[in-house]
């Protein structure tokens, strides 16, 4: 039976193509991301009305680029594991952890000893570490992607405690703070490294084999293996993406702030999870965007600064966004069911 | 009982956006008769039990239930007039129990508690109207077998008090015993005057129950009421399709072929309570078969050899070299392919392209250093759709909008693609409609001549007598019988399935 109704399905999608244009357009990837980048400008319609100058200027913008380049990096590595039918819910902690763990008088003696390169070795070491363990629990342990990502979650943010024993650490290696934060032709590396993260993460994502057998992976992961791929590596292999994602983004905040604890990254999970979602990533797997997520994250920071520079409350900043992920969400599956209804 | 039809439908119209996927339907079903409702895939039989459910609302035409017009509204009317169907994915919950399901959405219940004890009477007293009073109401639905569930489908149907009961392809998850009871049930409730309206793809099954024929092609009736014992199978066969076909095997090539090495050899072959002892060797070119009931161990020992499952005993080696047990990965490398049984569940990425799902498992051929030259891909991909005559044409197509036979023939062209030397196929022909079931037994037979060794499992058993060049008959998890496929017939592979078997 559903042969037939998905010959009727497909040729009603088409004609709906035709009747709504404005639908229509929605629904391809090119649409949806215009989409994403009319809301944007909706919102920078808005800081420019209540806060003009103040939102308009270039210091604004570039400080919105940095605040969204951490999040951001963490936001392009769980597109790869939600795309690959998974999800991950300690990208914070391991954040934390990761921030910690570099900023160590250990790693930080060792890094003057030697080259400020080993606080970087030891940041993506420990994210891709915590994303090794947490691809295996859910690969080979069989532990669904929730539970044991929920685990790491509460695991690493207590090492990072223990490590740090709850007190902030500063970073004082001297050329890791020049090198991270310094600005290349007025734009800050962090902001340049967030698109280059972003821009990788496009090509592995669309142009090669690996994103293609996330694709497939997600997609349907019975049929992914039977076809040959080995879907349980693959995933391992999607979690430590995601990790090392975490390691740079823990750099990052380092350079940022200048300070590792165990408290950076909270609640950055959720964030993450709604810029992709947000952008257009199927939260089912199967279907990815990374042009997507960094819409959806430029979205919530823009949004955060409008209302910081208006002196809103964080509360009407939160209430609104759990606004606006229902509202996205609400829209994507009217598209979805326009074109998979039985 | 009334002297005119129970229901019946005339002049109805569906359209969706762009398609007139009902372009005047006449069906008029008399009480206590299997009425039969035949045609291919697309020809409108899933809309049409739709509107009879009432899931659609038809644009045109008229519905008339004991004489008396309708407009249904909404399911549940249609469940209230006492229209039942049952469709072929069956929608039960399986983590709930039997009796939950038979009554779920309307529950026996005192003062908002449910009466757990009156409903598990209730359902038990179904279920031996069905003929199956072992199934207990309070097992979890999920445990049960295909076979099983429809059966509590089909007690959640009465528990309405059905005079009309819709039967979409009741028998694709059927083996022969199962079918068997399953017309005795019918049989027991046409007996009681319930109308039955029966979907199936098979027309020996059509013939053994059915009373009269309906017969749709591109959404129009263009035949009613046929009665089912005077109207020949050619003709039906012409009906559906508009020409007149014969179920056609391709010839094999008859000379003795002088068969090279084994490629596919299986030794001692076993997994733990499915299957034992199983030796099966392919040559090139040959194609062979596998024969049983559903259950009898027929499609794990195709996944055991793929690696799908791990082997409890013995060997599989491609080339006389070893395979990893356990390992598709391994499987794939040697050049053994696939096309599982449930091709939408385990064979294809049903939300992606056409080309795809053509190359997913040759993607390191397309790919540079690990980024992959998609205009290659492409391009390769419309090759082979075109040689194998899928159809819509397009690769950037989702494989979801094609029909059950080209979807086939995207599972088909995965493997051509990666040159296999094996392949193993599994139902090749489920879902699939008469014409494209030629196609596929040609593509095969071809794939075979180019040298490529085939097995074949499938639950018609002239499937595989017409396909293959040798038959292995599986029983209960033992091979008990192999030949020649022109050495055996039918009734004797019947025979040798059913053997030992309660009837």
């Amino acid at each position: 039976m559903s042969e037939s109704t998905a010959r009727v399905e497909a040729a009603a999608l088409e004609t709906t193509r035709t009747d709504n244009p404005v639908l229509a357009v929605l629904r391809t990837s090119f649409g949806r991301n215009l989409g994403l980048v009319v809301a944007l400008l909706v919102i920078c319609v808005v800081g420019v009305a209540t806060a003009g100058d103040r939102f308009a200027s270039a210091d604004n913008v570039v400080t919105i680029l940095r605040l969204a380049a951490t999040i951001g990096v963490i936001s392009v590595g769980m597109t790869f594991v939600i795309t690959g039918g998974g999800i991950d819910l300690s990208v914070g902690a391991i954040m934390a952890l990761s921030s910690v763990w570099c900023t160590t008088v250990a790693t930080q003696d060792l890094a003057e000893d030697t080259h400020w390169i080993v606080v970087v070795v030891a940041a993506l070491a420990v994210g891709a570490g915590c994303g090794l363990v947490n691809g295996l629990l859910v690969s080979y342990g069989g532990i669904v992607p929730f539970i044991a990502t929920l685990a790491m979650l509460a695991s690493a943010r207590g090492l990072a405690e223990i490590i740090s024993d709850k007190k902030t650490q500063i970073m004082q290696v001297p050329g890791f703070a020049d090198f991270f934060n310094r600005e290349i032709l007025g734009v800050p590396f962090l902001v340049i490294l967030f698109f280059l993260v972003a821009a990788a993460g496009w090509v592995l994502l669309n142009r090669t084999t690996f994103g293609r057998r996330t694709l497939a992976v997600g997609g349907n992961p019975e049929a992914a293996r039977l076809a040959g791929i080995n879907v349980k590596r693959h995933t391992v292999y999607l979690y430590v993406l995601l990790g090392l994602c975490c390691g740079v983004a823990a750099l990052m905040i380092v350079a940022r702030t200048t300070t590792g604890t165990s408290t950076h990254g909270g609640l950055y999970e959720l964030d993450a999870i709604a810029a992709v979602v947000i952008g257009g990533t199927l939260l089912s797997g199967g279907r990815g965007t990374i042009v997507g997520t960094v819409l959806g994250v430029l979205i919530f920071m823009t949004l955060t600064n409008v209302f910081t520079l208006n002196n809103r409350t964080l509360s009407e900043q939160s209430l609104l966004k759990g606004a606006i992920i229902v509202a996205a969400v609400l829209l994507q599956q009217r598209l979805a069911s326009r074109s998979n209804s039985t | 009982m009334t002297a005119g039809p129970l229901l019946q439908m005339s002049g109805i119209v569906k359209e969706f956006p762009g398609v007139r996927a009902l372009g005047g339907v006449d069906l008029d079903v008399r009480a206590g008769e299997v009425h039969c409702l035949l045609g291919q895939n697309g020809a409108g039989k899933s809309t049409l039990i739709k509107v009879l459910a009432a899931a659609y609302r038809p644009d045109e035409g008229t519905i008339t239930w004991e004489g008396r017009p309708v407009s249904h509204g909404s399911p549940l009317a249609a469940i209230r007039t006492g229209i039942a169907t049952i469709y072929q994915e069956l929608d039960l919950v399986p983590d709930l129990s039997v009796a939950e399901n038979v009554f779920l959405g309307h529950e026996l219940s005192r003062a908002g508690l449910s009466q757990r004890g009156r409903t598990n009477a209730v359902v038990r007293d179904l279920l031996a109207r069905l003929g199956h009073p072992e199934i207990s109401p309070t097992r979890t639905v999920g445990s049960l077998s295909p076979a099983s569930q429809q059966i509590v489908s089909m007690a959640r149907a009465l528990s309405h008090d059905t005079r009309l009961l819709v039967l979409d392809e009741p028998s694709a998850v059927l083996d022969q015993g199962e079918v068997d009871n399953l017309f005795r049930v019918i049989r027991g409730l046409t007996a009681e005057g319930v109308a039955i309206v029966y979907i199936s793809h098979r027309l020996e099954e059509i013939r053994a129950i059915g009373d009269r024929i309906t017969v749709l092609k591109d959404g129009v009736t263009v035949a009613t009421g046929l009665p089912v014992a005077e109207t020949p199978t050619s003709e039906l066969i012409r009906l559906m399709t508009g020409r007149s076909i014969e179920y056609v095997f391709p010839e094999r090539s008859h000379e003795p072929r002088a068969l090279g090495a084994p490629v596919l050899e299986a030794r001692g072959l076993a997994l733990d309570g499915v299957f034992r002892d199983v030796d099966l060797t392919v040559h090139a070119g040959e194609i062979v078969g596998l024969a049983g009931l559903v259950g009898a161990g027929r499609s794990e020992i195709l996944e055991t050899v793929y690696g799908a499952r791990r082997a409890s005993a013995g060997t599989v080696s491609i080339d006389g070299k070893p395979l990893r047990r356990g390992s598709v990965g391994s499987a794939v490398k040697a050049g053994v392919g696939l096309a599982p049984e449930e091709r939408k569940s385990q064979g294809l990425l049903l939300d992606q392209s056409v080309y795809s799902n053509i190359t997913i498992s040759s993607l390191g051929r397309f790919a540079r250093g690990g980024f992959l030259r998609s205009a290659a891909e492409k391009r390769r991909a419309e090759e082979l759709t075109r040689s194998l005559d899928v159809r819509p044409s397009g690769v950037e197509r989702a494989v979801r909008t094609l029909s059950g036979g080209n979807q086939q023939k995207v599972v088909l062209a995965r493997w051509l693609l990666r040159e296999c030397r094996v392949l193993l196929l599994d139902e090749p022909t489920r879902g699939v409609d008469v014409g494209a079931r030629s196609e596929i037994y040609q593509l095969v037979r071809r794939l075979a001549d180019s040298g490529v060794a085939v097995v074949v499992v499938s639950s018609e058993v002239e499937e595989v007598l017409g396909l293959a060049d040798r038959v292995l008959v599986v029983r209960e998890g033992v091979v008990v019988h192999e030949s020649p496929a022109d050495e055996i017939d039918e009734s004797r592979v019947l025979d040798l399935v059913m053997e030992g078997q309660v009837a």
